[in-house]
């Protein structure tokens, strides 16, 4: 033997027993070894469901793929998978064929052939999820989008790199459309073409799943109920049907892998009710009542049930009492709200009297459920003698009071005893028909007087460890607009909030000591505004009241002959200022730059004069009495943008505030948009007619990890949108002598450039004033 | 306009006691002190008002205020006629002359320096300056008078003046404990009592929501609404709808849980 030459035994001479099969093996014409040990049972099923010219097709598809030289596996998934697909979409083969031929033909003649076997794999899961070869062909675009913009190129003519996210893809496919529609996973994918086209390992991560905004993304697109869009909506029917507020924290339901273990469950605890993310319509309900039923039944517990003591109760034992239990809770909450047993009975799973054999299975579960529904449902029809009994007595035990936990728990037991059998204790138990997925697991339910080893135990609360603290307010997530395509990039953006340090609150006095000249003609101009509240209006014909001097003219006018004014009513009008404005001042890098050519004009820098300024405005604000904030920005990545407050609407201008603005300092990059939903956050939840947002800043927005030029900017300009949406005016004024070209695109109307920056300590008061007369 | 008559209330209206202040009232009314009624709306303030002006036989002027009322609605105001200027008489002025219980409704709608006028005519005083027409007028010995206001309101401007306040006796009303207010719904409405026991449980419901969205719970008036469409043969759970989810919110979320609310109530 030749080194280095390993001896395949040529599969081809391989004879099968059954002419049929080895008349398609030759036709396949293929030498893999670990082909030809499956191929009689493929074949086998291929025959069962395909017609004489469809298994011609299919062979001859199956010897293309043999053909590609990537091995046994693409030939393998689909000999396997092929006939699974034309079955789910409804039997037909024929238009699906050459598209999926066409398919791994593009994948073959691009760089992307290590993809064919994942999409091979994983197409028969998708198929049985989309039901329809209309949807399987809209599948196929989509994954083929997807190669095309991602696959990627040196020279632009060449492709050469295999698309890095292609294969996840195709991992993923199936998990994907269980949770979204196809036109969700179009979406979903063309986030993550446009976000990580040329980021690759990002871009992996997407499509697997494994970054964060990937699940916010799938998330946003999921059929059925989210907890997020009724969140509002649950806590106010907490509060006003069951007067609870506890806190809600929903569980992620979507399955980690594809062959799922154990669904999680409904439960509660000191930390609040925990329910799932998303509902799904079923079973006549929506999924708003279904989340409805899942609360009303967990308040029920922490209402009316008394933790037991479990220690002596066998598994079977406490699982007995849970359903006596759950179902005396639902009576009592159906008491309170008899429109809930429409929903908990279109809920609950109606189980078959003679579904369970009790020779084979452990039919515990099974009789637990009848008696279950029959406690809930009248018209149960169930006619067992003893069943019968035992909702008899449960009925005779709630008539006309709530009982007690422990009460149920008797008769539960008593029900156990009574219907005991031995196949109780086999291995396979019957679970059809006996889930009740609206109830809590009543871990509640139970005390253990000695420590088990069970979970709980884990839960144990983290302290946190020596030297670390909390610091500053957790972060606030904003979406950022993409311009590119018109959507919001979820929980984009972290928004830190912090007290700005504290400096020496004399620099400010002394600030202010400098423009004494200055102040004194503000004062003037703020008197003029100042609001007088009450404003007479003279010679109306139409007011409130006589004036009584204009009518005894017009009287005397009248008796004399002449025409007499009929202007003799007077009537007042209210003349307040109802305006609360909140000055953001861009604290970036560039602020530390020096006025003037080379430092020359006056050695300040652009910082001290917005100091300078910034004071002016706020004693002025403070003379007029509107209530006004201020906060400063500046942004260091998307991860990480800062805003720090300097004074708050609530607190007077001393020297507390005084000091945070002598100790401002520049630094990193302007990420404008977030920094202005951040604070018109606060503004809009003030309450004034007029309510303005000032932005002082002396450039356009930027970041260091934004490539794209105009992608802030499309992101300033829709949070300025948003704004207007809620009705606070933004203003904008610019030191940017250069500023012309994009603050017109931002902020349409309301801004203005400052083409001398010395003067900015005069102007921005004046065009306060200007702004709110 | 002084025809004492025309004031009087003549039927007897009906009113439920939710506790002693009828024999307060009529305490205060002997010492002529002023009184005022504080409550939600629609809890029975103006009813019991007018229910006491019937027991004490007393003529009753109501003003409802507003935000564009003037000293002058109040007090009276020269008008012009064919011979020259004529002093027309406001309605607090009627009331202090011919010895009514005037009873000012909603007093924080109108503004602060309106309610001022009432001021020399609530102390010891018991005059009304008319300063226009330079004349003093001494309160009837039966005059008093009687504001109400809503506490409730978010609004910090709506609120009554420390030096106003501390001028009245006051009571507290609230929406009547609920076997109360399911026999005032059976009263006013002639509904059942069962059916009407389950409009008042979803009030109830309405009221545990309030401040978180709803400025105001459903008022009995409302359930009294609701209980005279069912009587008229409205679906409950449609009356309720109409008359009770309806009007109190414009916010999809509360109208959402109220409805369900309402399904949930009705089996």
């Amino acid at each position: 033997m030749v080194t280095g030459v390993r001896h395949v035994p040529d599969a081809r001479s391989r004879s099968y027993a059954h002419p049929q099969v080895q008349a398609a093996w030759q036709a396949l014409d293929c030498g893999l070894a670990p082909v030809a040990d499956v191929f009689e049972e493929c074949i086998y099923a291929a025959l069962a469901s395909f017609s004489k010219p469809q298994l011609d097709a299919y062979l001859e598809a199956a010897r293309v793929i043999g053909k590609l030289g990537r091995g046994a596996e693409p030939l393998l998934a689909f000999l396997e998978e092929w006939p699974t697909v034309v079955a789910a979409a409804s039997g037909d083969q024929e238009p699906l064929l050459p598209q999926v031929m066409a398919v791994i033909r593009a994948m073959q003649k691009s760089p992307n052939s290590r993809a064919i076997t994942p999409f091979l794999q994983t197409l028969a899961a998708v198929a049985r999820r989309l039901q329809s070869a209309e949807q399987i062909e809209v599948y196929l675009d989509i994954a083929l989008n997807l190669m095309a913009r991602t696959t990627g190129s040196i020279h632009g003519h060449h492709t050469t790199f295999p698309s890095p996210g292609l294969p996840e893809f195709f991992e993923q496919a199936p998990r994907l459309l269980g949770l979204l529609s196809t036109t969700g996973l179009q979406r979903w994918t063309e986030y993550g073409i446009r976000n990580y086209a040329d980021h690759p390992e990002r871009q992996v991560d997407y499509f697997s799943l494994q970054s964060a905004d990937s699940h916010a993304v799938l998330q946003r697109e999921r059929h059925g109920t989210l907890f997020a869009d009724v969140e509002r909506q649950l806590d106010l029917y907490l509060r006003a049907l069951w007067r609870d507020s506890e806190q809600l924290v929903p569980y992620s339901t979507a399955p980690l892998t594809s062959g799922e273990l154990r669904k999680p469950v409904p439960y509660y605890d000191h930390l609040g009710l925990r329910v799932p993310d998303v509902f799904d319509d079923g079973k006549g309900v929506s999924g708003l009542d279904r989340y409805r039923a899942v609360l009303a039944h967990m308040v029920g517990h922490r209402r009316w049930s008394q933790a037991q003591i479990a220690d002596n109760w066998s598994p079977l034992q406490r699982m007995a009492v849970e359903f006596f239990e759950d179902c005396r809770i639902e009576t009592l909450l159906i008491r309170e709200y008899p429109g809930l047993s429409r929903i908990f009975l279109a809920l609950h799973p109606k189980p078959l009297a003679d579904a369970c054999n009790a020779e084979t299975t452990s039919c515990l579960r099974h009789r637990l459920a009848m008696v279950s529904r029959a406690l809930l449902d009248p018209a149960h029809g169930y006619g067992e003698p003893v069943l019968l009994d035992f909702v008899r007595r449960f009925h005779q035990m709630l008539a006309g009071r709530d009982s007690s936990t422990a009460e149920c728990a008797a008769l539960a037991l008593a029900y156990v005893t009574q219907t005991r059998r031995q196949s109780d204790q086999l291995a396979k138990i019957h679970f059809d028909d006996t889930v009740i997925d609206y109830r809590d697991d009543n871990r509640q339910l139970w005390k253990f007087i000695e420590q088990g080893d069970e979970e709980e135990a884990f839960d144990e609360e983290r302290k946190l460890e020596p030297g670390e603290e909390l610091r500053g307010l957790p972060p606030r997530r904003y979406p950022e607009w993409d311009g590119a395509s018109q959507t919001y990039r979820p929980d984009w953006v972290s928004v830190y909030e912090a007290l700005h340090p504290s400096g020496n609150p004399a620099e400010i006095d002394r600030l202010l000591a400098k423009h004494a000249a200055l102040a004194k003609h503000l004062k003037r101009l703020l008197d003029l505004v100042k609001p007088q509240d009450k404003v007479r209006i003279r010679y109306q014909e139409e007011g409130s009241e006589l004036d009584l001097d204009v009518a005894v003219g017009s009287l005397i006018d009248f008796k004399s002959g002449t025409t007499p004014d009929p202007r003799i009513n007077m009537s007042h009008r209210t003349d307040g200022r109802n305006i609360e404005v909140l000055l953001l001042l861009d604290l970036s890098a560039s602020l530390n730059e020096r006025v003037g050519a080379g430092g020359t004009a006056s050695g300040q820098t652009i910082l001290e004069l917005s100091q300078e300024a910034v004071s002016l405005l706020a004693w002025a604000i403070d003379c007029l009495g509107d209530p006004y904030a201020i906060a400063g920005f500046h942004s260091n990545t998307r991860h990480e943008v800062r805003y720090q407050h300097i004074k708050g609407f609530s607190e007077r201008w001393d020297d507390t505030v005084k000091a945070r603005l002598a100790a401002l300092q520049a630094g990193f990059s302007t990420r404008m948009g977030a920094a202005l939903r951040h604070a018109g956050h606060y503004l809009s939840a003030r309450r004034a007619d007029k309510k303005i947002l000032l932005l002082l800043t002396d450039g356009e927005p930027a970041d260091i990890d934004v490539a794209e030029p105009g992608h802030l900017r499309a992101d300033a300009r829709k949070a300025v949108e948003e704004l207007a949406a809620q009705g606070v005016t933004t203003f904008c004024l610019s030191l940017d002598p250069r500023a012309d070209d994009y603050v017109r695109d931002i902020f349409g109307k309301r801004w203005r450039v400052l083409d001398r920056i010395e003067r900015l300590p005069e102007t921005l008061p004046s065009l306060y004033l200007e702004l709110t007369r | 306009m002084s025809n004492k008559e025309q004031f009087l209330v003549r039927a007897e209206p009906y009113y439920e006691a939710q506790g002693k202040e009828v024999a307060l009232y009529e305490a205060a009314y002997h010492a002529r002190l002023p009184v005022m009624v504080k409550g939600p709306t629609g809890c029975g303030k103006s009813r019991f008002v007018e229910y006491m002006a019937w027991k004490l036989g007393k003529p009753l002027i109501t003003v409802a205020c507003n935000e564009d009322m003037t000293a002058s609605d109040l007090v009276g105001r020269y008008l012009l006629d064919a011979s020259g200027t004529r002093w027309l008489d406001g309605p607090l002025t009627t009331a202090a002359r011919i010895g009514a219980i005037c009873y000012l409704d909603e007093i924080v709608e109108a503004r602060q320096d309106t309610t001022v006028v009432i001021h020399p005519l609530t102390d010891h005083r018991r005059v009304l300056p008319l300063d226009k027409k330079g004349e003093l007028i001494e309160a009837h010995a039966d005059f008093q008078l009687v504001i109400s206001y809503n506490p409730g309101y978010q609004s910090l401007m709506k609120d009554l003046k420390q030096s106003t306040k501390q001028r009245f006796t006051a009571f507290d009303f609230d929406y009547p404990e609920a076997a109360l207010e399911t026999q005032i719904v059976v009263q006013e409405s002639g509904l059942d009592a069962g059916t009407a026991a389950t409009l008042v449980r979803i009030a109830q419901t309405a009221r545990n929501l309030k401040g978180h969205g709803l400025d105001e719970g459903i008022s009995t008036r409302l359930i009294v609404y609701a209980a005279t469409l069912i009587k008229r043969g409205v679906a409950p759970q449609d009356a309720c709808r109409m008359a009770m989810v309806r009007p109190i919110t414009d916010d999809a979320d509360i109208r959402a849980t109220l409805d369900h609310a309402v399904d949930a109530s009705f089996a």
